[in-house]
């Protein structure tokens, strides 16, 4: 009895630590809620304005441009769902062979040499760099410089250069997980390099590669201003990367502006809409980082 | 099949006792150097084990095949290996003799593993990392500058401390990845599989699960499913870096045993901490420390009869 009280009399913790440590607690329990406010209004926000505009007109017309007359119909938004896909699909389809085969030189090839340093470097400053900086980039180069006009092409090269450096990024990340002891025992067998590469390293750590591609796009979706002075905007429904093309983004930008409330609650369903694939997007990033064997 | 396996103590003794003779009497038919010497790509070329092979044994079954196949002897020649500007192998002249098993003992951080890895020029592969002198594989340095390294590397295999079958394979496409990676997966893949996994004593136990996935063996034999995949590819000579050091002792009893039966078609060089280990399955022992080659003879000799003092204070526990 009396070793017990002498034990738990050493060993207990001090009334003292106890209080710091419901301090502590309580400050980041604390932060948590803050940070979560915001988080949960926006969706409540999204749903409650986004839904009300949601129809199946709304995702199969395209916007008319009537913002005066109550008695006509002021347009969906299937241009701009349409022009977001092609642009995104374009931009992906540019920008992630190139920062793939970024990573695989970092990590495979590059390694610690003084070049792969600065490419890291520069990769990063990238990441960095406001979005709209891309579009400025893309406006001077291809629009003033050529003196051209906005096509849906160029507004496509903008996105590219935004997802580059995060694609980049996340797949050197993922490519840094492979064991080097697959590399080791692979070339071990006498596999040359591009082989161990192409079919050891690549599929050992393809979960994680389309998790960061997803991820890549998604941002990208979302961007507005590297579209603004690149992309232009349109109603019509345009498949043509010639030409200028519509954008979810865009089309709440500009919707968001009017004064008319009907055409505002169309931002909402749209930018609803575009949490909405978002958020698919997301999701099947996760399933698949989940199946990972990377852990 | 498994009956016929030499598993047992008194099976092994006569089968090891014969293979020495049969690989005396094939040496001289691998060691004519001339034609070599004029085609050095020739002689790392994995089709010529195989029109060796189908002479001798005249295509009998796979088993005889690749018990007749002979392994290579390996000289190194003052071989000093570098991680930067640090000599890790300070100048080593050292014999491996065909189909024999070579074990190198020492304390951590003497050399073995780098020393090994320069054999089949693994070591290059570490940034910064650097090799001199030469490392004769039959007479033919693998250094010369007109080696191709990844020939270097089918003749020679390579197993780690580790099991690391590959994760996102099968069973089967494991031991088949080599046979694939060198662009020889054609032919008759199944039955090259199949003698792979029985050469290291495997098949028995996953015939019946060969596509599933080769990370869900157990650890020994995961460690045995790596020396299928390096058998597979038909190398002359297996390096071994600790090998058992990751597995229980009756996975380690059970890879012991396949060494035994393996070096009468490979020349086997082992890495291992456990000195019973060498001198179970060693028939000669290599000591080094600091780098440095202290004593190499039949392992006999080196635990019983060491010439040098520091051989004897190591072996007998004194110190490492």
């Amino acid at each position: 009895m009396s070793a017990s009280a002498h034990t738990l009399d050493r060993f207990g913790v001090s009334a003292r630590r106890r209080r710091k440590d419901k301090i502590a607690r309580g400050s980041v329990v604390a932060a948590t809620a803050i940070a979560l406010v915001p988080l949960v209004l926006i969706v409540y926000y999204l749903l409650s304005k986004g839904l009300g505009s949601w129809s199946i007109d709304f995702f199969t017309t395209d916007p008319t441009g009537n913002t005066f007359f109550a008695s006509s119909s002021i347009g969906g938004i299937k241009s701009a769902i349409l022009g977001t896909i092609e642009i995104v699909a374009v931009a992906s389809a540019l920008a992630v062979p190139v920062g793939l085969g970024v990573a695989i030189w970092l990590v495979e090839y590059g390694r610690s040499s003084r070049f792969a340093h600065t490419v890291r470097f520069f990769v990063d400053v990238l990441t960095g760099v406001p979005s709209i900086m891309f579009g400025l980039f893309i406006y001077i180069a291809l629009i003033v410089g050529t003196g051209s006009s906005y096509a849906a092409y160029k507004g496509a090269f903008a996105l590219a250069l935004l997802m580059l450096p995060v694609v980049t990024r996340s797949a050197e990340v993922v490519l840094l997980l492979v064991p080097g002891s697959l590399r080791e025992s692979a070339l071990a067998l006498g596999a040359p390099r591009w082989r161990v590469i192409f079919k050891i390293v690549l599929p050992t750590a393809l979960p994680g590669l389309v998790t960061g591609v997803l991820l890549a796009i998604a941002r990208a979706a979302g961007e507005t201003a590297p579209l603004l002075f690149t992309a232009g905007a349109t109603m019509k429904t345009e498949f043509g990367l010639g030409g200028f093309m519509n954008s979810l983004p865009i089309q709440i930008y500009t919707d968001v502006t009017s004064p008319t409330t009907s055409v505002v609650n169309r931002a909402w369903g749209a930018a609803l809409t575009l949490v909405a694939m978002i958020l698919v997007l997301n999701l099947l990033a996760r399933l698949l980082a989940r199946r990972s064997s990377l852990g | 099949m498994s009956s016929r396996e030499p598993r047992t103590g008194a099976t092994q003794t006569t089968v090891s006792a014969e293979r020495p003779r049969m690989s005396a009497k094939e040496q001289p038919t691998t060691t004519d150097g001339e034609p070599r010497e004029e085609a050095p790509t020739q002689m790392l070329d994995p089709s010529r084990s195989q029109s060796t092979s189908t002479r001798t044994a005249g295509a009998g079954d796979a088993q005889t095949r690749a018990n007749v196949r002979d392994g290579l002897a390996v000289k190194l020649e003052k071989l000093r290996a570098y991680y930067g500007d640090v000599a890790q192998v300070k100048g080593i002249d050292l014999d491996f003799h065909a189909n024999e098993v070579t074990a190198i003992i020492g304390p951590s951080g003497c050399g073995k593993s780098t020393m090994v890895r320069c054999i089949n020029r693994m070591h290059e592969e570490v940034p910064g990392a650097r090799a001199e002198g030469r490392v004769l594989l039959d007479d033919f340095d693998i250094y010369d500058p007109s080696v191709d390294v990844v020939a270097v590397r089918r003749a020679i295999g390579m197993v780690f401390q580790k099991p690391n079958p590959f994760p996102t394979m099968s069973v089967f496409d494991n031991v088949a990845s080599g046979l694939r990676l060198t662009s020889r997966g054609r032919g008759d893949l199944q039955h090259k599989v199949e003698t792979a996994l029985r050469g290291a004593g495997l098949w028995e136990e996953v015939k019946d699960r060969l596509s599933e996935p080769g990370a869900g063996l157990s650890g020994g034999q995961q460690q045995r499913l790596c020396i299928a995949r390096s058998l597979a590819v038909e190398p002359e000579v297996i390096l071994m870096d600790e090998p058992c050091s990751a597995l229980d002792p009756i996975a380690t009893l059970k890879i012991e045993e396949l060494i035994d039966q393996l070096k009468s078609r490979v020349t086997i060089v082992i890495v291992t901490h456990n000195m019973q280990q060498a001198a179970r399955v060693a028939d000669r022992t290599a000591f080094m420390l600091s780098g440095e080659l202290v004593e190499v003879g039949p392992t006999q000799q080196i635990f019983t009869n060491p010439n040098d003092s520091r051989t004897e204070e190591y072996v007998t526990g004194k110190f490492g």
